[in-house]
């Protein structure tokens, strides 16, 4: 190969890079470092305290409950967007009339901003002249706070999330779907094969890489979208809804613990990295039937 | 084909049909009470009166015109410079070959795992040394080398056919001509998708914006609309609920009118 090329090739790559590097890989790195030292306060300047920030996130009741919300969100959240999300796409790939206006309910969602939705499901659920809390009262129910009480507030939170991702997902379900050949609906009909087994046996199968695109993407936004965190709830009451990306907001610019906030960034950097490499993983073992 | 009966059809349908009412409720519910007097924003009657006063007394009571200028013009910003580094990267890494091409690659790759959002503190520390705090600049500067973007036009670049390269590069055609001529027009569909992604994307973006901003003169709509909601100066539901309408408004016109391309360009976007 002529080098010439190699100098072109560079300088094509070079501004992007700059930029690569300024905002993802430097940052990244020097989180890591951070994580080692100790927040400079005042004149005092940052020491090194080895894994000092690490035990003592271990001792931090807040911490254990963040990890703990993160993972019962993620639980709560990906099931529930996947199993939505291809009903969604099993109900409007039928032509019919009306088919249009289906789709749009359930697509609609997504292109609101996270901040926007917050607002709506907070009035939806707003104590007293919320819809849901009237139609508890219509029932002789009393008003119920789902945000304000800790033993809702997270679920209420994930029940956003879940509204917002849902039609998202199902575009992606209604392509697969598209791709199923007919053939197979053919032979399997003169199996005699009920429609029950043919989606188990066959389509499921079928639209398992967009299975497995979905539940990589819904488990990313489990840990990376908060927005609707601080409009609702703000991690309370009393950490019930904290999740670990707002407890790393909080304490990087609310108490301005930026190297515990580091400490707390490269765990989150390390399961997304697990779900990188289990999503490597998962898709080299067959998924993809072609 | 495998029969359908008349009622698996209608079972469908129904719990579709119910399934789509659930869905459209909380917007229903919010666009109800935007477009009705207050005191009718948690009473259903056919016969309240419609008004436009809701969105009016929000229009006046926070800086929305401003906020809709920083939004347009960072969304803007951010995708020109994302189409122009992005397609150069691409066009390297599709047709060219050099010493530590995989290696190059991979460290974009990275990006599609470690966002920026997430190195939220480290980001802000280098935008106070470069002096950009309270910049629209610096909300878009770390979004400018979008991986996402790399990978997908890298993608639609290996599939132009190499006779047309070779065809363009017969007839003395430069690299940079190459890129304008051939690449960039075949490309186009693909840019159009990644167009679309990214401007809904960085209309809604919130936590970094609100990090980084704290005036009036650069905060994103979002910023300004979770600290017009969040005032507890006893503004009413309805007021907040046009608000919020508002300013998804212009991403939600755009998806009503242009449906299909919204869908084809997620699709597009996401399938790899």
């Amino acid at each position: 190969m002529p080098r010439r090329q190699w100098i072109h090739a560079w300088l094509l790559l070079l501004p992007a890079f700059v930029f690569l590097i300024a905002f993802t890989h430097y940052p990244a790195v020097q989180t890591l470092i951070d994580s080692f030292w100790s927040t400079p306060k005042g004149r005092r300047p940052a020491a090194f305290v080895g894994a000092g920030n690490y035990t003592r996130m271990m001792a931090d009741p807040i911490f254990a409950k963040a990890m703990w919300n993160s993972a019962v969100y993620a639980a709560l959240t990906i099931p529930t967007s996947i199993v939505l999300s291809l009903a969604m796409a099993l109900f409007v790939q039928a032509r019919f009339a009306g088919v249009a206006l289906m789709r749009m309910a359930f697509f609609t969602p997504t292109v609101l901003p996270l901040i926007a939705v917050a607002n709506i499901w907070l009035f939806f659920y707003a104590p007293g002249f919320g819809l849901i809390d009237q139609v508890r009262m219509f029932f002789g129910l009393g008003s119920a706070n789902y945000v304000g009480q800790p033993a809702t507030a997270l679920y209420a939170v994930a029940a956003v999330t879940v509204w917002k991702e849902a039609g998202f997902f199902m575009i992606f379900y209604l392509a697969a779907l598209q791709t199923i050949p007919l053939s197979l609906k053919e032979a399997a009909a003169i199996e005699g094969c009920s429609r029950l087994t043919f989606f188990r046996r066959v389509t499921l199968p079928l639209i398992m890489p967009t299975t497995l695109f979905v539940s990589v993407n819904a488990t990313i936004n489990a840990f990376r979208l908060v927005d609707h965190v601080f409009v609702m709830t703000r991690g309370g009451p009393d950490n019930a809804s904290m999740l670990m990306l707002y407890y790393i907001f909080e304490n990087g610019f609310r108490f301005w613990d930026t190297a515990y906030a580091a400490a707390l960034t490269v765990v989150l950097v390390a399961i997304l990295t697990l779900v990188g490499i289990g999503q490597f993983f998962a898709a080299d073992r067959k998924v993809h039937y072609r | 084909m495998i029969r359908e009966s008349a009622l698996d059809k209608m079972l469908m349908r129904t719990a579709g049909w119910m399934l789509a009412a659930l869905w459209i409720v909380p917007l229903l519910y919010a666009l109800w009470s935007a477009f009705h007097p207050a005191a009718f924003e948690a009473r259903f009657d056919i016969t309240a009166p419609l008004t436009l006063e809701n969105f009016v007394t929000a229009w006046g009571k926070a800086p929305f015109a401003r906020y809709f200028l920083n939004t347009i013009f960072l969304v803007t910003l951010v995708l020109s410079v994302q189409l122009v580094l992005c397609t150069l990267a691409a066009f390297a890494f599709a047709r060219l070959e050099f010493p530590g091409k995989s290696l190059l690659f991979g460290l974009v790759l990275v990006q599609l795992l470690i966002m920026p959002d997430i190195l939220l503190v480290e980001n802000y520390r280098t935008m106070f040394r470069l002096g950009l705090v309270d910049t629209i600049l610096a909300i878009g500067l770390p979004y400018f080398a979008s991986g996402f973007a790399i990978f997908l036009l890298r993608q639609t670049f290996r599939t132009i056919p190499k006779e047309l390269d070779e065809a363009a590069r017969v007839e003395g055609c430069s690299l940079l001509g190459l890129l304008w001529r051939v690449y960039v027009p075949l490309g186009k569909p693909a840019m159009l998708a990644f167009g679309l992604v990214s401007v809904s994307h960085h209309w809604n973006n919130f936590l970094w914006p609100l990090v980084i901003t704290n005036s009036v003169e650069t905060r994103p709509l979002t910023v300004g609309l979770s600290i017009f909601a969040t005032t507890d100066s006893g503004i009413e539901w309805a007021v907040i609920n046009a608000a919020t309408l508002m300013t998804s408004a212009p991403l939600l016109l755009g998806f009503l009118l242009f449906q299909r391309q919204f869908v084809q360009s997620f699709l597009r976007a996401g399938i790899k």
